[in-house]
C-alpha cells in the first residue's frame, strides 16, 4: 500500500536553484520516475523532467539520484531503504536549463563529429552477406540508448570544461569501435582519428563509464581498450602501416 | 510591428518535417537527397522518437528465410489483417516496396541480424504466413532510428563540406512543439510553434510540411505509449482541413505488462509469442485454440500438437493460435479475464520459459528479459509474465492519396507512417508499421519535393502569426482556471471506461457528451510558473489535441454499427458487408468533429485475383463477388 516518501529535488534554472524537500505517496512496484511525476501532477505543476519510454529503452531520463547517474525509469524506490531520502539532481557534466533537465547539446555536436559510415562502392542493396559472429561486436555498441550517463560520470570531463573541445567521450569511443569493426565500413583510420581528433588518449581507462551503462556495454573491455592497443601496433609497427596501404586496415 | 514581432525567431525551409521518428527522417532524408533544404521538428531530443521503442521488427518479404514469401503473399496478409478495410493501394505500395527499404537501411550502415547464409534474418509475427519480420534481437526500432540519425548526420557532414556550415540545408529542432500549422491562400504556408526549453516562440516558413507525428495512445488510460503520442499531428490536420480517415481503429496490444501498477501498459513484444511463447489462463488452460474465428480456421491449428509441429515444419502444420492478429488475441485475453479465469492482476499468462532455454531467451528477447527482471522482478527465463491488452496503436489518420501521400483538401500538406490513416484498415499486422513508415516516409518527402518545384512562395500573414501568438499566450493570463493534469486524467478515464476495446451505443454517447464537456472547461486551462520548460504548459496544448482526437474517436465508433478489426461493438457483434465498403471520414467545422461515411474504393481486378474467391466471399458481398473488383 502507498508510504510516505521522503524526495529531495534539485529545482532551478543556469542562474540560481537548490534543494527542495517535498513528502510523496509511493506505491508497491513504482520506480523514481513515478514518484517525480506524482509529485509534478500533484504538487509541482512545471517541474521539468524529461522522459519517454519508462522502460530502458530511450535515453532521456537521465538523472544523478543519490549523487549517481542513473535512468530514473529503470530505478525502483524499493531499492533504497525505507526511511532513506531519495535526492534526484540534474547531469553535473552538463549545464543546468531547469530543474532535471540538462543541456545535452555537447552529444550531438560530437556526434557529428565523427566520420559517418561509408559503405562499399560496388555493393547492390540486398547483395550483403554477413556473417551473425561478425556483426555482433558492432552490434553490442548499436545497443547504445544515448543516455550519456557515461559521458555524465566520464572525470575527464565531468568537472572539466576545458577539456570538453578535444574529448568526445565513451559514448563516441564506442561509435567509432563500431564503424571500426563494422564488416562494410570503408573508412580507413578510424582508430587513428580516434586517438588524435576524438581525445581516446585522454582517457585512463577509469571504467567509470562502464559501470553507469545501463544497456551492459563493456565500453572500456571491448570498445576503448581494443582501439588504444591498436592504435601502438599502428603507430610503431611500419610493417603493419606498410600492409595497411596495400589491404584495407579494418581487421588490424 | 509590435515588439514580440520583431523579435520573433523566423525560420525558411523548403520542406518542413514534423516529427523525427521513422516516417519524419525517412522524409528527410528523400527531400534532402532531391536538393531541397529541410526543418526537421520534434518534441523530444533527437533520436527518442516512439520509433525508438519498436521491438520485434521490421516486415518485407525479402524470401531470405523462407523463400516462398513475396510481395503478394505480404500483400493478401496485410489485407487479411486489416480485414478488407485496408486502402488497397496503400497496402500494395507497402508491401513492394518494403524490401527495397529495408535493403536501403543496409546500404546506410545498419546491421540486423543474419541468417545461416549470411541474409538479414526474419522472423515469425503474428498475421504473416512466412518468417519476415527483419529485426535487430528486439531493438529493431533503435536500430532503424539510430541508422536514419546518422544517416542524416552522413548528409549533413557533406552539406559542411559543401557549404561550410553543417546545417546548412537540413537542421533538428528539438524539444520544439509545433501549435498550428499555418494556411494562406487556401495552401500551406508553414507552421507556427514553442521551444519547449525556453518557452519562445517560432515560426516556420515553407510551402510543404510533412506531419510525421506518430499516434494518440496517451488519449488512453492503459497505453504502450510515451508522453509524445497525444495525436498532435491528427489534430493539426484536422484543423488546417484535412481529414481523418476511420479514427475508431486502436489497435489494442494483447500483451502489455499488467503488474506492478506503474509499469501497466507497457509493451511485452510479439516476439515472444513469435518465438514460441504461449498464453495460459488461471486454471492453466491453452486457451487460444477456443478463439479461431471461423474467416481463419483453415490457416491455425486447433490442437496443441499441430501448434508445437508448427515450430519445426511450418509447411505441413498450421500456425499456433497465439499468432492470430492482434486484435484477436486482446479480445480472447480480455473474454477469458472478464470470465474469471484471469490472473490475480487481472492478465493471463505468457510462457517461454517451458519452451525455450534460457541462454536463447536471453539472446532473442534480451530487453524483455530486463524489462520484467528489473521492473516487476520476473525472470521469464523460469516464471510466465502476466499480460494484458493496452493501447498501442492507432489504424485511423491523415486522409492521404496513397502515391504521394499528399493530404487530400489541403495543397502542400502531406502526412506519413502511423498518423496517417487506410494503410492497415481495421487491424495493423505486427511489423507492418516500421515498414510503413519507411515506404511512405520516402514517398512523403518525393510527393513534398515535386510540390515544391511547382508551388510559389506563399509568405505567412502577420494576421496568422498573430492569432497563433495569441493562443499561446493565453493559458498563461488566465488566473485559477482548470488544470491540465487533472482534465488529461479525466479524459482517459473516459475513453477508456467508454469507448475502450469493448463498445456499445449508450457508452459511446455518453462518451462523446463527457468528451465535449471536457473541451469546453479545456479551453479555462491555466498555467502555473513561467514559460521555463513547463510541462503544465505543453500539456495544455497536447490535451487540445487529444480531445479533438477521442472526439474522432468516439464519433466514428457510433456510427460504425458493426465489429471489426480495432472496433468491437457488443450491441453489433460480427462484421458487416456493407459497413466493409466504407470508412468513416472525420472533419472539423471550427466547432466540432463531424463523420460521413463514404465508399471505400474498390480493390482493381489484378489485385482481386490474387484471391482465393472463397476467402473473399467471407468478406464481399455476391455483388462485389460478382463484379470481381473494378475495371
Ligand atoms: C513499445 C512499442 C513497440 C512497437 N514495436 C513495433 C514493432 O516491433 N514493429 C512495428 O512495425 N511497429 C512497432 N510499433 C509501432 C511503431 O513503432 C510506431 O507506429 C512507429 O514507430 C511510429 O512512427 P512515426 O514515425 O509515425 O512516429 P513516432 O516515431 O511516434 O515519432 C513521432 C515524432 O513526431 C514528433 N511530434 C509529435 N507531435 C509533435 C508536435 N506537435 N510538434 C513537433 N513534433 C511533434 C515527436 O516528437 C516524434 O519525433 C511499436 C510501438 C510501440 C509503442
Ligand atoms: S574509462 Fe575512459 S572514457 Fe570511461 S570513464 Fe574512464 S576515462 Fe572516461
Ligand atoms: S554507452 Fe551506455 S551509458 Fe553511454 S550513452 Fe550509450 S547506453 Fe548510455
Ligand atoms: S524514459 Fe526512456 S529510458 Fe527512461
Amino acid at each position: 500500500m502507498a508510504r510516505k516518501l521522503n524526495l529531495r529535488i534539485w529545482r532551478g534554472d543556469a542562474t540560481d536553484g537548490g534543494l527542495k524537500d517535498v513528502q510523496v505517496d509511493v506505491n508497491e512496484g513504482e520506480v523514481v520516475l513515478d514518484v517525480i511525476h506524482r509529485v509534478q501532477a500533484t504538487q509541482m505543476g512545471d517541474l521539468a523532467v524529461r522522459w519517454n519510454c519508462k522502460a530502458g529503452k530511450c535515453g532521456s531520463c537521465s538523472m544523478e539520484i543519490n549523487g549517481k547517474p542513473r535512468l530514473a525509469c529503470m530505478t525502483q524506490v524499493a531499492s533504497f531503504d525505507e526511511n532513506e531520502t531519495i535526492t534526484v539532481t540534474p547531469l553535473r557534466a552538463f549545464p543546468v536549463i531547469k530543474d532535471l533537465v540538462t543541456d545535452v547539446s555537447f552529444n550531438y555536436k560530437k556526434a557529428m563529429e565523427i566520420p559517418a559510415y561509408e559503405p562499399p562502392k560496388d555493393l547492390a542493396p540486398g547483395e550483403a552477406r554477413m556473417q551473425q559472429v561478425d556483426v555482433e561486436r558492432s552490434q553490442e555498441f548499436r545497443k547504445c540508448i544515448e543516455c550519456f550517463l557515461c559521458q555524465d560520470t566520464c572525470h575527464v570531463i565531468r568537472d572539466h570544461e576545458e577539456n570538453k573541445p578535444s574529448f568526445a567521450g565513451p559514448r563516441f569511443f564506442i561509435r567509432i569501435a563500431e564503424l571500426d569493426m563494422h564488416p562494410l565500413d570503408m573508412l580507413k583510420n578510424r582508430k587513428r582519428t580516434a586517438q588524435e581528433e576524438h581525445g581516446l588518449g585522454m582517457c585512463n581507462i577509469t571504467k567509470c563509464c562502464t559501470e553507469v551503462c545501463p544497456e551492459h556495454i563493456k565500453i572500456t573491455d571491448n570498445a576503448i581498450i581494443p582501439m588504444k592497443e591498436r592504435v601502438v601496433d599502428i603507430k610503431y609497427d611500419p610493417a603493419r602501416m606498410f600492409a595497411g596501404l596495400l589491404k584495407r586496415e579494418k581487421r588490424n | 510591428m509590435t515588439a514580440k514581432e520583431s523579435t520573433l525567431q523566423r525560420e525558411k525551409y523548403d520542406v518542413l518535417i514534423i516529427g523525427a521518428g521513422g516516417a519524419g527522417l525517412r522524409a528527410a532524408v528523400e527531400a534532402r537527397e532531391a536538393g531541397l533544404s529541410v526543418a526537421i521538428i520534434c518534441k523530444s531530443l533527437f533520436g527518442k522518437a516512439h520509433t525508438v521503442m519498436a521491438e520485434g521488427g521490421a516486415a518485407a518479404s525479402m524470401g531470405n528465410v523462407n523463400d516462398k514469401d513475396n510481395w503478394m503473399v505480404h500483400f493478401r496478409d496485410t489485407m487479411r489483417g486489416g480485414k478488407f478495410l485496408n486502402h488497397y493501394r496503400m497496402a500494395e505500395l507497402h508491401a513492394k516496396e518494403a524490401p527495397d527499404r529495408i535493403w536501403e537501411l543496409e546500404m546506410w550502415g545498419a546491421l540486423f541480424d543474419r541468417t545461416q547464409a549470411g541474409k538479414i534474418s526474419q522472423r515469425n509475427f503474428g498475421g504473416h504466413e512466412y518468417p519476415r519480420l527483419a529485426h535487430v534481437g528486439d531493438r529493431t526500432g533503435l536500430e532503424i532510428i539510430r541508422t536514419m540519425q546518422q544517416k542524416i548526420v552522413q548528409l549533413q557532414q557533406k552539406d559542411g563540406r559543401e557549404f561550410g556550415d553543417m546545417e546548412a540545408k537540413i537542421k533538428v529542432f528539438a524539444e520544439c512543439t509545433i501549435t498550428e500549422i499555418l494556411k494562406e491562400n487556401g495552401k500551406i504556408a508553414g507552421a507556427y510553434g514553442y521551444w519547449r526549453e525556453s518557452g519562445e516562440e517560432v515560426l516556420f516558413e515553407a510551402p510543404a510540411v510533412v506531419i510525421a507525428t506518430g499516434g494518440v495512445g496517451k488519449t488512453f488510460k492503459i497505453t504502450s505509449n510515451s508522453w509524445e503520442g497525444t495525436g498532435d499531428g491528427h489534430a493539426l490536420a484536422l484543423k488546417a482541413g484535412a481529414n481523418l480517415v476511420d479514427m475508431e481503429f486502436l489497435q489494442f496490444h494483447p500483451t502489455g505488462m499488467v503488474w506492478p501498477p506503474s509499469v501497466r501498459g507497457i509493451l511485452v513484444t510479439e516476439s515472444v509469442r513469435g518465438e514460441g511463447g504461449i498464453l495460459t489462463n488461471s486454471l492453466g488452460e491453452r486457451f487460444m485454440f477456443k478463439y479461431i474465428p471461423d474467416v481463419f480456421k483453415d490457416k491455425y491449428a486447433d490442437n496443441e500438437e499441430e501448434a508445437d509441429r508448427w515450430y519445426l515444419d511450418q509447411d505441413n502444420n498450421r500456425r499456433p493460435p497465439e499468432l492470430l492478429p492482434r486484435d484477436e488475441v486482446a479480445r480472447a485475453i480480455n473474454s477469458e479475464v472478464k470470465a474469471g479465469r484471469g490472473t490475480e492482476h487481472g492478465g493471463v499468462f505468457l510462457d517461454v520459459s517451458k519452451r525455450i532455454p534460457a541462454e536463447v531467451i536471453k539472446k532473442r528477447l534480451p530487453s524483455m528479459w530486463h524489462q520484467f527482471y528489473e521492473l516487476a522482478g520476473v525472470d521469464i527465463t523460469k516464471e510466465a509474465m502476466e499480460v494484458g491488452p493496452t493501447c498501442h496503436y492507432v489504424m485511423g489518420g491523415v486522409e492521404v492519396e496513397p502515391d504521394t501521400a499528399a493530404a487530400i483538401g489541403v495543397p502542400g500538406l502531406f502526412a506519413a507512417g502511423e498518423v496517417a490513416g487506410g494503410m492497415h484498415g481495421s487491424n495493423r499486422l505486427g511489423g507492418n508499421s516500421l515498414t510503413d513508415l519507411l515506404v511512405f516516409g520516402r514517398r512523403a518527402g518525393e510527393g513534398a519535393v515535386n510540390y515544391v518545384k511547382s508551388a510559389g512562395a506563399n509568405p505567412v500573414s502577420d494576421a496568422s502569426i498573430k492569432a497563433a501568438a495569441d493562443r499561446i499566450e493565453a493559458p498563461f493570463s488566465r488566473a485559477g482556471g482548470e488544470n491540465s493534469y487533472a482534465l488529461h486524467a479525466e479524459l482517459q478515464e473516459v475513453t477508456h471506461n467508454l469507448v475502450g476495446i469493448i463498445r456499445t451505443r449508450t457508452e459511446i454517447e455518453e462518451a462523446v457528451i463527457k468528451i465535449a464537456d471536457i473541451r469546453a472547461r479545456s479551453k479555462n486551462v491555466a498555467v502555473s510558473g513561467g514559460r521555463l520548460f513547463n510541462p503544465g504548459f505543453h500539456l495544455a496544448f497536447d490535451l487540445d489535441n487529444m480531445l479533438l482526437v477521442a472526439e474522432s474517436t468516439a464519433k466514428s465508433a457510433l456510427l460504425r454499427e458493426e465489429s471489426r478489426g480495432g472496433h468491437t461493438r457488443d450491441d453489433f457483434p460480427g462484421m458487416n458487408m456493407k459497413w466493409r465498403q466504407m470508412n468513416n471520414i472525420a472533419s472539423f467545422d471550427g466547432n466540432q468533429v463531424n463523420i460521413k461515411a463514404q465508399p471505400l474504393p474498390v480493390l482493381p481486378k489484378e489485385l482481386f485475383d490474387l484471391f482465393d474467391v472463397h476467402e473473399l466471399e467471407k468478406y464481399m458481398t455476391p455483388e462485389e463477388i460478382a463484379k470481381g473488383g473494378s475495371n
